[in-house]
């Protein structure tokens, strides 16, 4: 388990690598803009029950996202891969 | 009792003849208060010419987004703002993937390109993919990559390749509508080339793309008469990015209705649940939809979204007495 589920659209049982503990997330990782008080995102938080992230939480580059049967994994060019 | 429902009885059930494009029409417009015993018919028309096994499927993508078509429901499209990228899936994690599946106790696993069609390194990535499950693993592979020509139909059929999903998405007149880099005539064509080169055809759609009720009994209809193997019916989960982003989902009960008028066009197909139908149907209408002509399941996630977990749909199953087919029933 990660300590990194603060973002705006957090699944309880991704793991990130090489990624800081306890970063806090900047952006939605649904739709990559200002996550927190700047945004209502709501409406992304229902979506990510049914869908990978698609943009890095630290930095807002899209990720490469690979769903497989069981899971996925999602990985930032900066900020390493997460996984589910 | 409807007058379509009597007619359906003594055609589809006791004769196995589906109903044309009329009597899907009839089908997809009747009232609320008769749609249970339009499901009641579908399920038994299901039992009667396929029998009460489940066919369970797990879905894979070997090759995500950056497709050059325009499909305007997909985010894989390159043409279109989607977030989704383009990323490969290497062999040993294809493997995996099916390994994961089998699992499962699915018999079918497909292999899906975000393609036109493919080129050399996908048929090259394709063989060796195959090769590698068929030595390792213990289920049926499927493939799914686009138009092809009749040298690559030849090598799927060589490679093991058992069935192969073309969808045509939906029906003839409305599909200028939904594509416009290619035509339905193109899809047809591979279609064509599938089954005679005796490979299984797998060929459906997605309703909710925008067409109207008369659209969805043409595309039953036109389906009916390519008569596939297999029949996924997928129902629009509108995309970011893309140009049907913003549509709404079906409506359960429409989306019910069409189960049963598909099931009643196509007695002895294997009618599959695809994507979109967590959105469209929750875990209630899930059950209805299998009391009311499908007899076959994706489980886990879909190619760019995610499903239930597959424990879900198998516990489900046995709640509903449905034997998940066996893979030696398939062989």
């Amino acid at each position: 388990m990660s300590s990194d589920t603060t973002g705006p659209a957090p699944l309880g049982m991704s793991t990130r690598v090489g990624e800081p503990a306890g970063t806090a997330a900047s952006w939605c990782d649904r739709c990559g803009t200002p996550a927190g008080e700047e945004g209502d995102h709501t409406a992304c938080r229902a979506a990510r029950q049914l869908e990978p992230p698609r943009y890095c939480q630290h930095c807002r580059r899209r990720m490469k996202v690979q769903v497989l049967p069981v899971g996925w994994a999602a990985v930032c060019v900066e900020h390493g891969e997460t996984r589910a | 009792m409807p007058e379509i429902l009597d007619q359906a009885r003594t055609q589809v059930l006791e004769n196995g003849v589906g109903l044309d494009e009329a009597g899907v029409l009839a089908v997809l417009n009747l009232p609320d208060e008769h749609l249970p015993a339009a499901l009641q018919l579908a399920h038994e028309v299901r039992m009667r010419w396929c029998g009460p096994e489940v066919e369970v499927e797990g879905i894979v993508s070997l090759k995500t987004g950056g497709c050059p078509e325009d499909c305007h429901f997909c985010s894989q499209s390159g043409l279109f703002t989607s977030p989704v990228r383009a990323v490969w899936l290497d062999i040993p994690s294809l493997v995996e993937a099916a390994k994961q599946t089998a699992k499962t106790g699915a018999t079918e696993f497909c292999i899906v390109a975000a393609v036109r069609g493919p080129d050399d390194r996908l048929m090259r990535q394709l063989r060796e993919g195959v090769a590698a499950i068929r030595a390792e693993v213990d289920i049926q592979v499927a493939a799914s990559v686009g138009m092809l020509t009749q040298e690559q139909v030849d090598e799927l059929v060589e490679m093991g390749v058992h069935r192969y999903n073309h969808n045509l998405e939906t029906c003839r007149s409305y599909f200028p509508n939904v594509v416009t880099t290619h035509s339905w005539e193109e899809r047809w064509e591979t279609l064509r080339m599938v089954r005679e080169s005796g490979m299984e055809v797998c060929c459906g759609g997605i309703l909710g793309l925008g067409e109207s009720v008369e659209q969805r009994a043409e595309f039953a209809a036109q389906l009916a008469e390519l008569d596939p193997h297999e029949v996924p019916l997928n129902f629009l989960n509108p995309r970011p990015g893309t140009p049907l982003g913003d549509r709404s989902v079906v409506e359960g009960k429409d989306a019910l209705r069409a189960i049963a008028a598909f099931r009643l066009a196509m007695p002895r197909t294997i009618l599959r649940y695809a994507g979109g139908r967590e959105l469209t149907l929750g875990d209630l209408g899930t059950r209805s939809g299998l009391l009311g002509g499908i007899n076959a399941v994706i489980v886990g996630n879909y190619l760019t979204t995610l499903g239930r977990p597959a424990t879900t749909d198998l516990e489900l199953l046995q709640d509903l007495k449905m034997p998940v087919k066996a893979l030696s029933a398939t062989l």
